[in-house]
């Protein structure tokens, strides 16, 4: 053998970090859910699982937890923002991958990657200042008494926040179609349109909706900006222009509270326990259909 | 001669129903729909613009220098003056250092995969498949995590929970965009590496991260403008001060969260200093994207194919 | 001989081994830059009707290019300039006035792999004239029936035609992909390499196909393989760096390659 001793020595050494590195970070999700289970444990003790999900009644000083208020506010808010954010995006995905000049599409897929860093907060603050007036003066015209802060200004900002996101697995969707199947379609006398709508649309069908489905899980979990605009009253929302308090925003704004009920940091910790089910179970279904569809 | 006969038969058909390639109504369709999508684009583009400009002109307007050289002192949020220096001095250790973390421990990850683990198919699979499953946990989970794991070690609210938090927080970010990287160099560059007689720690050295070494700029780029940028994963665990923090273990205002405290402040002048704080963290994070878009460009001349 | 070399009506010289006005397919002066190469120079050549002609020649010589500019499929990548023309039969391919459309059905394509529509088996033949008429149901089984006949594909799939395409083999999805461009009536087939995807079972079954199809269509195919152009065509355009080097009846082509460079290529020199 010509490796000398010190570079076995360093090789094997390396390879034992790197495996370490590896198998920390594989042990995260696990991590991750165990941690918060395990702290959201004082929460069952005297409360069943279902009694958790389905009541309305959130009065953690005399011991009642019911998270229905803010898992039927997260779903509200988040259905909203994919509502508005999901047909701009597939209509904007296929005008940049089939219509659009270079130039143009250099354009938004710019505008893009600057909405994808903005920060969560930055958001907010900007959905306080530009959309919370305006919603309210929409209410106001429908007449109805509202300050602007409800679901809708949620789903607005969490929409435009979203779009970066969806648009840009869509974007690699309509791209990684094969050319020739274009090519075939528009040889069959099919116009550019027919072959996007029969076509190309019917191909990337699956991956179009991952990527609506990975949307709604960021969504899901998207916590600042919802919480500034939202109005945060527990109270399950009726209309538009209601306020809602979803549970990202719930885990984010009872820090302060968590000093005075013990149960309250387990309840917080199940809020967060929730959360990441929902994200994970989206995400590996989605995956998984991701796998089999390739496969197909 | 049977079949020949048919098939004039058969076209003289499919040529009688044969209807002009352009009606109206298919045209009205695709003008109709082409229509939509522009208007979807310029919407994008618009309300990027809106959201920059309405960012900028609030936050010129308010912003001052002495902002950028002061620290908060006591009573900031109830309209004492004060500026947020230790909160910008605060974000930078925090992301610096938890993207430093970051990247170490997210290297090791990526090469373990595009080095070790190749000849592992499904062993690969499945820790890419795991890593998906966590790239997309919110930031707001892992601060849950901080928090429980800070109390379970018995450690207080402190820069050095903050830096843990978030480190874990970009983790999955960092691995994903590197192995991105990492998967489109040819196997046969590390084939011939491996049979000059380097050992597979050598190859990773020399040839992965030489060979993508642009990406994994971009990779740390991208992890610590996330890192600057997150409020909810900190909220939790860096505890709150109106001073720069000067070791691990003080507590620490992070600028996003400088942001959310000041614009919930009851008074007008505190808020006014959110706009310029919220126009102080848009500018850091487009000055990173623009410098991830130079270095991506410019070393792509060190790559060796 | 002298009909080898024709004068064209500008003057040019235009290949054409065969008396005029037997041609469908005219390239008139083509040029193709795409961004800073030029990968089509002054191609001037005429495609007799009801044919199989072979365009041959090394990879990277233009020859897929030039069977795309026939029908414009060339509009999908940008930054590409076309100067000169193709006309089919009186119509300009390349023109602000030219109803693409209209002109591409006229031809069927056969690309490299097969591409089936993302669709069933059913509807892989039945999207094209879906497109083009109203049909009955009737109607509709019958031509589908006919044209799987044709390519010989019916009895392998007529148990399970609403299936996804995809399922079928590379060879049977070939075949689809052919009777597909056959049922929308064209008069042209442009095929590019089409079987060079295929295990040599599934291409000898399509060279049959083409050798059949040339009494009632026109067959442009694009191939790099020597011994598939000396099986089937009827006459060979060689192309070479772009250029056409010479279009010849197949026979004399091979038995009496006029150009140096065919010279070389037909004895393996290129490949």
């Amino acid at each position: 053998m010509n490796i000398s001793s010190h570079r076995r020595t360093r090789d094997r050494v390396v390879t034992v970090l790197t495996y370490a590195a590896m198998v920390f970070v594989l042990l995260l999700p696990f991590a991750l859910f165990v941690g918060l289970a395990v702290k959201s444990d004082l929460l069952f003790r005297e409360h069943s699982l279902g009694d958790l999900l389905f009541s309305s009644v959130w009065r953690p000083s005399s011991g009642e937890f019911g998270f229905k208020p803010f898992i039927v506010g997260s779903v509200y808010v988040t259905l909203l923002a994919m509502l508005i954010s999901c047909p701009i995006c597939l209509l904007s995905a296929i005008h940049i991958t089939q219509y659009a000049p270079t130039r143009v599409a250099k354009v938004v897929t710019t505008a893009i990657d600057i909405l994808a860093g903005i920060p969560s907060v930055v958001y907010g603050v900007w959905g306080m200042v530009g959309v919370v007036p305006f919603v309210g003066k929409i209410a106001g015209w429908c007449g109805i008494q509202s300050n602007g802060y409800s679901i809708l200004a949620g789903g607005i900002v969490l929409s435009i926040m979203v779009v970066p996101f969806i648009l840009n697995i869509l974007m690699e969707i309509y791209r990684t179609i094969p050319r020739e199947l274009t090519e075939v379609s528009l040889s069959l006398g099919a116009t550019r349109w027919e072959t996007i709508r029969d076509v190309l649309n019917r191909k990337a069908l699956p991956g179009i909706l991952a990527a609506f489905g990975f949307g709604f899980a960021r969504a899901f979990g998207e916590t600042m900006a919802v919480l500034m605009v939202v109005g945060n009253v527990v109270k399950i929302p009726e209309g538009l222009f209601d306020p809602g308090y979803p549970l990202p925003a719930l885990i984010a704004n009872s820090f302060g509270e968590l000093g005075s009920i013990p149960e309250i940091e387990s309840a917080l910790m199940f809020a967060a326990l929730i959360l990441l089910v929902v994200v994970l179970i989206f995400n590996a279904t989605l995956r998984w259909l991701i796998i089999k569809a390739e496969r197909y | 001669m049977m079949e020949e006969k048919k098939l004039s038969d058969i076209r003289a058909m499919v040529k009688s129903h044969e209807r002009p390639a352009r009606t109206g109504r298919k045209l009205g369709e695709e003008v109709f729909f082409r229509s939509l999508m522009n208007i979807a684009s310029v919407l994008i583009v618009g309300v990027m613009g809106i959201i920059l400009l309405s960012i900028f002109y609030k936050g010129v307007s308010t912003f001052s220098w002495s902002m950028l050289l002061e620290d908060m002192g006591s009573g900031f949020y109830l309209n004492r003056g004060g500026g947020i220096k230790n909160a910008i001095i605060g974000s930078l250790y925090l992301s610096l250092s938890a993207t430093l973390l970051a990247l170490l421990v997210g290297l090791a990850c990526a090469l373990c995969m595009n080095v070790y683990l190749v000849r592992h198919r499904r062993i690969l699979n499945a820790a890419r498949f795991l890593l998906d499953l966590i790239w997309g946990v919110p930031s707001i989970i892992y601060g849950a995590f901080g928090f429980s794991l800070m109390v379970f070690f018995g450690i207080k609210t402190s820069l050095l929970a903050g830096i843990i938090t978030v480190t874990l927080f970009i983790l999955p970010i960092m691995i994903r965009a590197i192995d991105e990287v990492m998967k489109t160099v040819p196997a046969g560059l590390s084939e011939s590496v491996l049979s000059m007689g380097s050992t597979r720690s050598e190859l990773s050295y020399k040839v992965y991260l030489r060979q993508c070494f642009p990406g994994i700029v971009t990779a740390v780029l991208l992890a610590f403008g996330r890192a600057i940028g997150d409020a909810a994963s900190v909220l939790y665990v860096t505890g709150e001060s109106a001073r720069t923090p000067t070791s691990l273990m003080d507590n620490v205002t992070t600028l996003p969260v400088a942001i959310y405290n000041q614009i919930n402040s009851p008074h007008a002048a505190t808020q006014d200093k959110a706009y310029a704080s919220a126009f102080i963290l848009t500018l850091v994070i487009l000055a990173i994207s623009l410098l991830s878009r130079y270095i991506s460009k410019r070393y792509q001349k060190y790559r060796i194919y | 001989m002298e009909s080898n070399m024709n004068q064209g009506k500008e003057g040019r010289n235009i290949e054409r081994p065969f008396a005029e006005g037997e041609s469908i397919i005219r390239v008139d002066g083509l040029n193709l830059h795409a961004g800073k190469t030029h990968i089509l120079k002054n191609i001037n050549v005429e495609i007799p009707k009801n044919k199989l002609t072979v365009i041959l020649g090394p990879s990277g010589c233009g020859k897929t290019t030039l069977l795309k500019c026939m029908n414009r499929l060339t509009d999908l990548t940008p930054d590409i300039k076309v100067s000169g023309n193709i006309y089919i039969g009186e119509q300009p391919v390349f023109g602000s006035k030219t109803d693409i459309v209209a002109l591409r059905r006229k031809m069927g394509l056969l690309s490299q792999r097969p591409f089936p529509l993302p669709m069933n088996i059913y509807n892989n033949i039945a999207y094209g004239l879906k497109l083009r008429g109203k049909y009955t149901r009737a109607e509709l089984n019958e031509l589908v029936e006919y044209y799987l006949r044709q390519v010989n594909l019916w009895d392998e799939v007529k148990d399970r035609l609403r299936s996804p395409a995809v399922r079928l083999s590379i060879g049977q999805q070939q075949r689809l992909c052919l009777a597909r461009g056959l049922a929308v009536n064209p008069d042209i087939i442009l095929a590019d390499e089409p079987t060079s995807a295929l295990d040599p079972v599934s291409s000898e079954a399509i060279e049959k196909q083409f050798a059949a199809l040339s009494k009632d269509y026109t067959l442009v195919m694009v191939t790099h393989v020597l011994r598939q152009a000396r099986r089937i065509a009827d006459y060979v355009i060689f192309m070479y760096l772009g250029e056409v080097i010479e279009m010849r009846p197949a026979q004399e082509f091979f038995d009496d390659p006029r150009e140096e460079q065919t010279k070389k290529y037909l004895a393996g020199a290129f490949n």
